[in-house]
């Protein structure tokens, strides 16, 4: 489904990867762990379209489709999700007016209908009880006075609504603690299908004990140093990242 | 360089698609010769066949007006305008006066139509009655039998000059006299026509009251008058609407509007504005003078204005409240959006004289491309008003980096027991907020309409409910091209 090859990208004139290599099927959870500076959240960036970070070398394909030549909204549309670390706030727009839009953006775009408002109210309760989200919440005006976990789970409500075929959850673990963590490892995990691919970017471990990726893959210094399979995050859990990034040195 | 940054001009679409009311309709119109002396008074006052005091009142708001020099204290560049090379009245040829709705130029039906007023009752949005003025007369009012059940008196002011002239005359110049500023008065001396709304005392005004402004001919100045009585514990809620066809050169609008609540009694006025605003290089465009002032004479009486601005290539306008009445409330709600050279100076003044009088201010202003957008209020505690408060808040948006905000908060207070309190923020939309909505699919003027709608939302929320949807889509349209 994602196909990175030789990816090389920078922000404001500054390599940040340096020729990054990564596939990942329909069906798969790929974990992509590093330390900071590592050039997680440039990725992300980079797969999403966000402005600012030029692409100087290599390609992604999508589907076989060309994404790097596609604006942000198209990739969107198309399936590809990004769970923000730092989710933006909008004031006076209702969480469910923005929601709304960006569905029936979505839907728009694949030819289907707008739902109308009592289909997307049922719609949208059932999946953020799930979520532990309750009607107050989602009231208020986008992530407007939110703590952080409850930004993180508005992302996961995000997610499940709009059914991505290709989510991006960028550390999504930060700032959770540990109740709202399995919450939201559940419904990620209630997401999965063999249709749907996750990448998951995350610098610690303990988001895997929750989410058992199929994949894991170490970014540091703009390159994936090394991959294997989920025990991978439990020995650099052990071991910290220091022993591969001096072999790669 | 970031998205928003980036100008924008090649990339804005041409104007003509956003502004959908820039059509002209042909009709044969009545038009007094060109230019402005007291015959062309005569003539105005003499086509409305109106009563002596009421010529001797605009004669002498014109001489008063020829020893007045225009206003240039607003952060406004107002090009000359030549008062001599205007029409000062212009109507719609018709044969005899109109029984019913049947008997209007079908031309005229189809106009309003395309605006999106029918006028004929089966159609329209149940519970709004619409004034409908099209350059200097009104052609249609409608609801009005319903209207007179409850005694509630809806009909173009030249109507009830003839009908009504006691009232008329009895409050007509009383809140906004003629001599009381540059435009205010020659909008007296000129004034065509406007709507006229009573409500008896005790009435709740059964339906919405909107009049319907609507400028055709060239070289036209329109000056409408309106004026609106509620009696003790009365209610009403009044909205208006103004669209123009796209033309090359300025046309002038001053229009007056006079608002008087008794005690008890509530006035709620509306306005979205959207006369033609000029295209994306400033070309044509209305410059929109108004004098807008409501008194709250009455103990507890209360009047509300809610304004969206969006239209016009100038905005000259401070509807204003003037709290007699001990008790009595004043507010503003106000949206203001300019876009490529639009300017807009706007605001209002809360006049506190009586006892725990209390205002609030809520302006939000919007400025894109190349616009000048400022907020200016004056809020003034007179001695009278022991333990008065007002509250303002003054939000601005810029998009773009060649717009301008400004605030001019005016205060004034005689007396110590008064309270007054003023915010102020402005803001940019910014790349992360964009970034964000566009990753969730939605485009990017959609997103720009989104991230507005929300920063207007307070004020939105006072419109009527059958004006918000359509203020909202008008917020997004006018800024439609303010990125990319």
């Amino acid at each position: 489904m994602l196909e990175i090859r030789d990816l090389h990208a920078s922000v404001e004139g500054q390599a940040i990867l340096n020729g990054v290599d990564l596939s990942v099927g329909a069906g798969e959870v790929h974990a992509v762990m590093g330390p900071n500076g590592s050039g997680k959240s440039t990725l992300s960036y980079v797969l999403s379209g966000r402005e600012g970070y030029a692409v100087d070398r290599g390609e992604v394909l999508y589907d076989g489709r060309d994404l790097l030549e596609l604006e942000p909204e198209e990739r969107a549309v198309a399936g590809l999700f990004l769970a923000f670390q730092y989710p933006v706030e909008i004031p006076g727009v209702g969480t469910m007016t923005f929601l709304r839009t960006a569905l029936n953006a979505v839907r728009r775009s694949r030819g289907g209908d707008e739902l109308d408002a009592m289909q997307f109210l049922r719609v949208v309760r059932e999946k953020a009880r799930a979520l532990g989200i309750g009607d107050d919440m989602l009231k208020r005006a986008l992530n407007v006075g939110f703590s952080g976990g409850e930004k993180k789970r508005n992302e996961m409500l995000q997610l499940a609504v709009l059914e991505p075929r290709l989510a991006i959850l960028d550390e999504t673990d930060s700032g959770l603690d540990i109740d709202a963590l399995k919450i939201v490892a559940e419904g990620v995990n209630a997401l999965r299908s063999p249709d749907r691919a996750m990448l998951i970017i995350t610098h610690y471990q303990r988001l895997l004990d929750h989410i058992v990726p199929d994949r894991v893959h170490v970014l540091a210094k703009g390159r994936i140093l090394r991959s294997g399979g989920s025990e991978l995050a439990h020995e650099l859990e052990a071991k910290g990242y220091a022993e591969i990034l001096s072999e790669a040195a | 360089m970031s998205r928003i940054a980036a100008e924008t001009v090649e990339q804005v679409r041409s104007l003509g698609d956003r502004y959908k009311y820039g059509f002209v309709t042909d009709i044969e119109s009545e038009q007094a010769p060109k230019g402005l002396n007291e015959d062309i008074v005569r003539f105005i006052s003499a086509a409305k066949d109106e009563p002596g005091w009421l010529l001797a009142w605009r004669l002498e708001a014109f001489r008063h007006w020829r020893t007045m020099t225009e206003p240039n204290w607003a952060k406004l560049g107002i090009p000359m305008i030549d008062y001599q090379d205007a029409y000062y009245y212009s109507a719609p040829k018709q044969k005899e006066a109109l029984k019913s709705l049947d008997e209007v130029d079908p031309e005229l039906l189809a106009t309003y139509d395309k605006l999106g007023i029918p006028l004929r009752e089966q159609e329209m949005l149940a519970g709004v009655a619409v004034d409908a003025v099209f350059d200097s007369v009104s052609v249609a009012t409608t609801f009005k039998a319903k209207l007179e059940e409850h005694g509630v008196i809806f009909c173009p002011i030249s109507e009830a000059v003839q009908k009504y002239p006691d009232l008329v005359r009895k409050y007509l110049g009383s809140v906004v006299p003629y001599t009381d500023n540059f435009f205010a008065t020659l909008n007296s001396a000129v004034f065509t026509d406007g709507s006229f709304v009573f409500i008896p005392k005790g009435v709740r005004c059964p339906m919405e009251l909107s009049t319907y402004f609507r400028i055709n001919a060239a070289n036209t100045g329109q000056f409408e008058r309106t004026l609106i009585i509620a009696e003790d514990s009365s209610y009403v809620s009044y909205l208006e609407g103004c669209t123009a066809p796209m033309r090359d050169e300025h046309q002038l609008h001053a229009a007056v509007v006079e608002l008087v609540a008794l005690d008890d009694a509530e006035i709620k006025y509306s306005t979205v504005q959207n006369w033609y605003p000029g295209d994306e290089n400033g070309v044509g465009g209305i410059f929109n003078f108004v004098t807008k002032r409501g008194a709250c004479i009455g103990a507890r009486s209360k009047i509300s204005w809610t304004q969206v601005e969006t239209g016009s290539a100038i905005t000259w306008k401070y509807p204003s409240c003037m709290l007699h009445g001990a008790d009595s409330v004043g507010e503003f709600y106000s949206i203001a959006i300019t876009n490529n050279y639009q300017q807009a100076d706007t605001g209002t003044k809360m006049v506190h004289m009586g006892p725990r009088s209390r205002s609030r201010v809520i302006s939000k202003g919007i400025s894109a491309g190349r616009a000048s957008n400022a907020y200016r209020g004056l809020v003034k505690m007179l001695p009278g008003a022991g333990k008065a408060r007002n509250y303002t808040q003054c939000d601005s948006l810029l998009i773009g980096s060649k717009c301008g905000a400004h605030t001019f908060p005016y205060i004034e207070s005689q007396n110590r027991s008064a309270r007054v309190e003023h915010e102020a923020t402005t803001s940019k939309i910014d790349d992360d907020q964009l970034f964000y909505c566009r990753q969730r699919g939605i485009g990017e003027e959609e997103a720009v309409a989104l991230i507005v709608n929300g920063f207007c939302r307070e004020v939105l929320q006072q419109l009527p409910m059958e004006f918000a949807v359509e203020a909202q889509k008008l917020v997004g349209i006018s800024l439609e091209g303010s990125v990319g």
